[in-house]
């Protein structure tokens, strides 16, 4: 039998010390100014913006949002055609790519791949999402764009009088920048979506199934319903990163300041406007225009993006009582 | 009493039967729609991208329109050196308002705000970032420089290490905690002795998923770091390279010798990217030491 000696702590607990305390304090108190930082770095965004934009809020004032006229002899910049590109452009990228992603989503939540394949295709496809946009540009300018020479063409020829067909296709233009928005921004569709239809419980298809409705009928009537606010809110968050894309776009519809419903013709967006102008723009209120421009965008970026994340966050609530 | 009979057999030619084939048709279709793209793209860019990957391209200069050769170590070099500037700003940063978020803020309504900012942050699209700091930056030096790029990056790297960072804070067991704080320790230490070692590798994660992001970032560059044929200079401020910038200058040149390198940069940069995702992934997998 060994003998403690009694001196001995028998706990290596003790109370901090003064110095402890108070670095304790100041490392608390760091944090919380850098917490605050990016509450500055937020508002800074907005005011930094805003500040450069000035110059041409003060001359044009919301008259330029609605004005086509762009002359830079006569110094006017009209945002018009690059607000209504931005919005024409994502929400057709978001009507193929919601039906696409969707579909995916399904297959990849509804077991009808074996377990191994499955996870082979969800890891593909989230690390594609991280291919750069650049890339894609770069794919779309040498590869998609001679590719839909010959079906651009025939459409034009037999569509003529159908709006969207209207103008003769140039090459870049509103298709080929949809398209590669499309492929942008499927990954984001397919892996939330597939999010939201795996967080629907098991439970509800067995009692679906069990019914005696057959798998589609369960997947239509009882998944797809209960998974629908998520998948709305995939389809949102899609819509604001498709929105402020720049570098495929600018490469690929042709930077052309009109207002039309022609996927064939050149068009612009608000972000590719700013990355093309901003080389040549010499004028003061020319640079106060890429800033309006750029203000803008933010502004719908930042609502569409909290109605997304609202939405999301919504669905996981839903389903805590399932 | 009269008995009931059910017909049990299978029909498969019913009309339910029917329309559940031809929507699992349907979706298989689509998902093959959407996946094709994708994989063409990496096919085509293993593709074009082989032809001039050679130790030339790597280690020089760009060549100008019509003569052969040349490459785009310079542009590497300025990514690299643009990217680790980011990292540099964004990483401690991160960190700190993370644990704030994770362990002293608890549910104050400061925190909601906070968590929230950081969270429309991720929305704000990558080319206003490079318009903020160009009105910050550029326009008080009067120069284009490696600094200003990197700050565009650093805006754009923050939420996501934020809230990566956050999480992996979270995960670690609040058992742990308590027993640090009954031996006597103040907050603060239980953060740096306790939670921070436990919280490493997955915190990591998120910094490699967001290095992964900004390596490949163009548009804040164009307002930021502009371009240059030169290999960077630390000690100046100037315009300086990037590899993303290099692509995007050389897709519309009719210079093929230029094109082909574009593409054998964009392999480099989605090799890199793709890389460093994997890594992710498996730090992710092999030390998530409290998963349940």
């Amino acid at each position: 039998m060994t003998h403690q000696p009694s001196d001995l702590p028998v706990t290596i607990a003790r109370a901090p010390s003064l110095g402890e305390r108070l670095g304790d304090r100041a490392f608390r108190g760091l944090t919380l100014a850098c917490a605050l930082g990016v509450l500055l770095l937020l508002v800074g965004l907005v005011v930094v913006i805003g500040r450069q934009a000035q110059p041409a809020i003060e001359r044009f004032g919301v008259a330029q949002l609605t004005s086509d006229t762009w002359s830079t002899n006569q110094d006017v910049y009209g945002l018009r055609p690059q607000i209504w590109g931005t919005l024409y452009s994502s929400v057709l990228a978001m009507l193929l790519a919601s039906v696409l992603g969707v579909s995916a989503a399904i297959l990849l939540a509804e077991h009808f791949l074996p377990a191994p394949i499955e996870r082979l295709i969800k890891t593909t496809v989230e690390l594609l999402a991280a291919i750069p946009s650049v890339v894609y540009g770069l794919w779309g300018f040498t590869v998609l764009i001679p590719l839909l020479d010959g079906p651009a063409s025939w459409l034009h020829r037999n569509g003529a009088s159908i709006p969207l067909f209207s103008t003769p296709p140039q090459g870049p233009g509103m298709l080929p920048a949809v398209l590669v928005l499309t492929i942008m921004v499927l990954p984001t569709i397919t892996a939330i979506a597939r999010d939201a239809l795996a967080a629907v419980p098991e439970r509800l298809r067995e009692a679906s199934l069990g019914l005696g409705a057959t798998r589609w009928q369960t997947i239509r009537k009882v998944v797809l319903p209960t998974a629908l606010t998520g998948i709305f809110g995939a389809i949102v968050l899609a819509f604001g990163r498709a929105l402020g894309e720049t570098m495929a776009v600018v490469i690929l519809i042709g930077n052309k300041s009109t207002v039309t419903l022609s996927i064939l013709s050149p068009a612009t967006t608000l972000a590719s406007f700013m990355a093309t102008d901003f080389k040549e723009a010499d004028s003061p209120l020319h640079i106060a225009s890429i800033m309006v421009a750029a203000l803008v965008l933010l502004l719908i970026t930042l609502l569409v993006n909290i109605v997304g994340s609202l939405l999301v966050w919504r669905a996981s609530r839903n389903l805590r009582g399932l | 009493m009269s008995t009931v009979t059910v017909d049990l057999r299978r029909r498969p030619f019913s009309a339910r039967s029917i329309i559940d084939k031809l929507l699992t048709v349907f979706i298989s279709l689509c998902s093959l729609i959407a996946i094709i793209p994708l994989i063409a793209v990496l096919g085509l860019l293993i593709y074009h991208g082989l032809t001039r990957l050679d130790w030339l391209a790597l280690t020089e200069t760009p060549p100008a329109p019509g003569l052969g050769g040349g490459g785009f170590g310079n542009a590497i070099a300025g990514t690299a050196w643009m990217v680790t500037l980011a990292t540099l700003a964004s990483v401690p940063l991160g960190i700190a308002i993370g644990i704030y978020l994770a362990e002293f803020a608890g549910s104050s309504r400061l925190a909601d705000v906070v968590r929230f900012a950081v969270k429309v942050l991720t929305g704000v699209p990558s080319i206003l970032a490079g318009i903020f700091i160009f009105g910050v930056v550029v326009t008080t030096t009067g120069k284009y420089s490696a600094i200003a790029g990197g700050l565009a990056l650093a805006v754009l790297m923050l939420p996501t290490i934020v809230l990566t960072a956050e999480q992996a804070l979270r995960q670690v067991p609040n058992d742990v905690r308590e027993a640090a704080v009954g031996l006597g320790c103040t907050p603060t230490q239980v953060v740096w002795k306790v939670v921070l070692p436990a919280a490493v590798p997955a915190i990591l994660t998120g910094v490699l998923l967001a290095v992964a992001r900004s390596v490949g970032e163009t548009a804040p560059l164009l307002f930021t770091a502009l371009f240059s044929l030169d290999w960077p200079n630390p000690t100046r401020q100037e315009p300086t390279a990037s590899l993303s910038v290099l692509i995007y200058n050389f897709t519309d040149t009719t210079d093929a010798n230029q094109r082909s390198l574009a593409w054998t940069a964009a392999l480099v940069l989605v090799g890199f990217v793709l890389l460093v995702n994997v890594i992710s992934r498996w730090l992710a997998a092999r030390f998530s030491p409290y998963k349940t």
